[in-house]
């Protein structure tokens, strides 16, 4: 091993030391909650609470719909900016920055003020209204990352060759989205999804300012009150975005399988 | 004395052997080409010869001295990569610069040395461009030039046409040539590209997975293949099964017609196999005096513009047969009994 | 059918598609106006505005009261700390993973680690720093019973100014490393392999040719860390709460309806930072554009 893969490695081990310890170390005290003992106590605890079991159920839920409005508005535009108005892609690629750009905070700010009872859209007034708009930021917050995982899946794929091949074959605008088009990039979308999935689960900000009983806030909660729970939380909110992390990852590695088949 | 000298080289990546056993000599201002298919360790050797892979046995030798050990960076050899490889970030001028300033060359002497290598590459006016605004052919020889200025004792060119396009290939690869012999430094060329091996090099070795099948000058390499694959590796070829007949008087067996060879045919005994390799601009339609007559079928023929290749089968082989394009040349037609000549002299026989 | 036939039905037909196109792109748009358009430039107005809607530049001068200028000053130093810190250990890693020499499924490793951590923040990431490294955290204590070396009584404190920024590096690290291993495997191994052929060593190498094609790279990547860091609410809201006033939490604590009781003084620190997010992304965008010209 010469001197320059020795240097890496080291660099590699600090790095896992960093990374590493605070888990070990949440784990471990997540473990402590039964004086004198290792157990999994808090888990159960967690795991049994119901306002976990609602928090965490009413998040998946709202991911869930993010996704699905995330990917009805993405990939129609992505399919038709690329096949027919090219001109307007530097536009709708700006607006996909616009999340990035915009803090989480000063965007929930302008929702309150702009959506609340008395403009022309009350939505901050009834709790479905605040649930809408909730998912309606959360798809805002995701757009950037749907849209450049629908935009790399688009240009992967000859689209305009399987649009009139589709058309030649009497097939109309919203059968080639879902038939033609939509199987192509499922590799994509699916990235995109898990990526949402793991951004709404654990999101604070607009669900804490709107009100609304989603895992982020109940995080914040238990965080404030509590002293081994939170320590389960969070390995237990690690999981799941190592889970879905590692969800885009097979799913990529099978989707690049099928393609060179 | 030979100028480099490759000794018993070998390199084993795990398992696998991709050089074995490597010798060849080269002397000072040779342009030595080394010729094969992808894969088959010529530009392992090249990249021994420069210092960035170490051979697992063997050494490397530049006028007696065994650099063998020595580091990419010690080593004074000029490298011209396929992809060009000029630093982005760098004018053409500070390309062609970096190794004498990495030498510590004192400033005017490096501009005097970069203006020169501009005239000699003829792209003084692109002096202060950034390699992104140069076409290929530019870059390669901004490359080639960048490679020569701080006059190193051997030049190394791994694949260097392969990115470019025909024409330019062509061209450039006399440019390369032509600057080889004003300058009088030894080359070492790597191509998959059998045509550019034979145009421009003074010897060419020819390998396949990791040996060198045969070296030779071009003009030898074309008309006496050693083996099958140097004789199917360049240029087309015919293949025919044959027996010997009479070894003495050099008269072979191709299915079941007497065809004479003027090559020797050492110590064979009548009744063995040997395989007849027949280029395709030996045969010819014109059946003239003391020469060998072969016939068959003809079974196609395309018009490639000045040439006419037919195709005439014989026995289980296809052989394809070139004649020039002329006016006055009278075509057979297909599915014809077709008599082809060629002279003893251009019936190879291989080992 | 003849040709003038021919030529309008295409003409027809392109029309129409590009109406359907219209349409299929409509609800995008419509959304990000919504969502997006409006209340943005709700704010930029409103910052603009007074509380009887008059136009005034009153809010942006209430932006350099003693406390918010004090909230923007300690935002702007724990997100330069950490997006500076992370950029240079970020590449670190990221040069070790791609260029170092080592095994393949090492950097697929660190590239999915990456993707997960750069995604934990908040209350988890938090509590996941308390448990180590607070006072009753698992390293504190080793460092005490082991090594003898109490770091809370030595000055450190992890619900303060480096404890935040030693947190944020948990996200900013691997953001780091994903935004600039693109760039890193733009170094070509020909470069350095050429770099060597012409007598230059490792640190010529870098010094003349490597730093100076990453340079656009690294510096839009620590803007970007930059905007990161300056709009995280809930790592911080959890680690140190009011105690280190950032910008997001006095934004935060004002839309809860605490603090300023000035809406429109609220407008105005949403677009202040909306100026120095906008401004770190056009800077990154820029050079990113500049580097990608270099290595096309």
């Amino acid at each position: 091993m010469n001197r320059s893969t020795w240097r890496a490695w080291t660099v590699i081990a600090f790095a896992a030391v960093y990374f590493i310890l605070p888990l070990i170390a949440t784990f471990e005290f997540s473990l402590r909650l039964l004086r004198g003992q290792y157990s999994f106590e808090a888990y159960r605890i967690v795991l049994g609470d119901a306002k976990f079991q609602a928090s965490f159920l009413y998040s998946t839920v709202l991911a869930v719909l993010t996704i699905v409005i995330g990917a009805a508005l993405v990939v129609p535009t992505a399919y038709w900016l690329q096949l027919r108005l090219r001109k307007l892609r530097p536009v709708a690629e700006f607006i996909t920055l616009l999340p990035l750009v915009i803090p989480a905070i000063v965007l929930v700010f302008g929702y309150l003020h702009l959506y609340n009872s008395s403009s022309f859209l009350p939505l901050t007034a009834s709790e479905r209204g605040a649930d809408a708009l909730l998912t309606f930021g959360y798809v805002t917050l995701a757009l950037p990352y749907m849209y450049r995982a629908v935009d790399t899946g688009l240009r992967a794929i000859d689209v305009r060759s399987l649009t009139e091949a589709a058309e030649s074959l009497g097939a109309g605008p919203t059968t080639i989205l879902l038939r033609v088009i939509l199987p192509n990039i499922r590799v994509a979308v699916l990235s995109g999804a898990f990526l949402t999935f793991a951004i709404v689960i654990g999101e604070f900000t607009f669900a804490s300012l709107l009100d609304r009983p989603a895992f982020g806030p109940y995080l914040q909660l238990i965080g404030a009150n509590r002293a081994y729970e939170p320590a389960a939380l969070a390995i237990i909110a690690f999981l799941v975005t190592w889970a879905c992390m590692g969800l885009i990852n097979v799913v990529g590695r099978r989707g690049a399988a099928r393609r060179t088949t | 004395m030979a100028f480099l000298e490759l000794e018993s080289l070998r390199k084993s990546f795990g398992a696998t052997t991709v050089v074995h056993d490597f010798s060849l000599s080269i002397e000072r201002g040779e342009f030595i080409t080394f010729l094969g298919p992808s894969g088959c360790g010529k530009t392992t050797i090249l990249r021994m010869i420069a210092g960035f892979e170490s051979p697992t046995a063997g050494t490397v030798r530049f006028g007696g001295d065994d650099v063998t050990q020595r580091p990419a960076s010690q080593r004074r050899v000029g490298m011209v990569f396929q992809s060009y490889a000029l630093f982005p970030n760098m004018t053409v001028a500070r390309n062609i610069a970096f190794g004498l300033r990495i030498a510590k060359r004192p400033e005017p002497e490096i501009k005097t040395r970069v203006e020169e290598m501009l005239e000699l590459i003829k792209l003084p006016q692109l002096a202060d461009r950034y390699p992104y605004q140069l076409s290929g052919g530019q870059q390669q020889r901004v490359a080639l030039a960048r490679a020569l200025a701080p006059r190193p004792q051997a030049l190394l060119l791994d694949e260097p046409l392969s990115a470019l396009d025909a024409k330019i290939r062509v061209s450039l690869r006399d440019e390369i040539r032509a600057l080889q012999r004003r300058l009088g430094i030894t080359s070492v060329f790597v191509t998959h590209d059998q045509e550019e091996a034979l145009s421009i090099s003074d010897r060419i070795v020819v390998m396949n997975e990791g040996k060198a099948e045969q070296v030779g000058a071009p003009a030898e390499i074309y008309n006496n293949p050693k083996t099958r694959f140097v004789a199917s590796f360049i240029g087309t070829l015919n293949i025919l099964p044959a027996k010997i007949v009479d070894a003495g008087r050099g008269l072979l067996s191709v299915n079941g017609q007497n065809v004479a060879t003027s090559r020797k045919l050492n110590g064979a005994k009548a009744g063995e196999a040997r395989t007849v390799a027949l280029r395709p601009e030996a045969l010819s339609l014109d059946l003239g005096d003391g020469a060998n007559t072969l016939k068959g079928t003809l079974e196609d023929v395309s018009f490639l513009g000045a040439i006419v290749r037919m195709k005439l089968r014989v026995g289980e082989t296809l052989l394809s047969l070139d004649e020039f394009n002329q006016p006055s040349l009278k075509l057979p037609e297909r599915g014809a009994e077709v008599a082809v000549a060629c002279s003893p002299d251009e019936v190879i026989v291989l080992e | 059918m003849s040709l003038a036939q021919s030529l309008s039905t295409a003409q027809r037909r392109s029309s129409s598609g590009a109406l359907v196109a219209w349409l299929g792109v409509a609800p995008f748009f419509v959304f990000a106006a919504l969502f997006l358009v409006f209340p943005s430039a709700l704010l930029i107005v409103g910052a603009f505005q007074d509380g009887t809607g008059a136009f005034t530049l009153v809010n942006f001068a209430e932006l350099f009261t003693p406390s918010i200028r004090a909230a923007y000053l300690i935002s702007l130093e724990v997100s330069a700390a950490s997006a500076v810190l992370g950029a240079i250990f970020g590449l670190l890693v990221a040069y070790a993973a791609v260029g170092g020499g080592l095994p393949i499924w090492l950097r697929s490793a660190v590239a999915t680690f990456s993707g997960v951590a750069s995604n934990f923040a908040g209350v988890p990431l938090a509590f996941a720093f308390l448990a180590t490294l607070g006072r009753a955290g698992l390293v504190t204590a080793l460092l005490r019973n082991e090594l003898d070396v109490d770091i809370y009584r030595a000055g450190f404190n992890l619900l303060s100014f480096w404890g935040l920024t030693l947190t944020y590096l948990y996200f900013q690290i691997p953001l780091m490393v994903l935004i600039i291993t693109p760039a890193v495997e733009g170094l070509r191994r020909e470069w350095r392999e050429a770099a060597e052929s012409l007598g230059a060593g490792a640190f010529d190498y870098w010094r003349r040719v490597a730093f100076p094609v990453l340079w656009p790279s690294l510096v839009g990547a620590t803007l970007l860390l930059f905007a990161n860091a300056f709009g995280a609410v809930a790592t911080a809201y959890a680690l140190t709460g009011s105690s280190l006033n950032i910008v997001t939490i006095l934004l935060y604590a004002q839309i809860r309806g605490d603090v300023l009781h000035n809406e429109n003084l609220g407008y105005a620190i949403a677009l202040g930072m909306i100026a120095l997010t906008a401004l770190s992304n056009i800077g990154y965008i820029w050079l990113r554009a500049r580097a990608d010209r270099w290595v096309k």
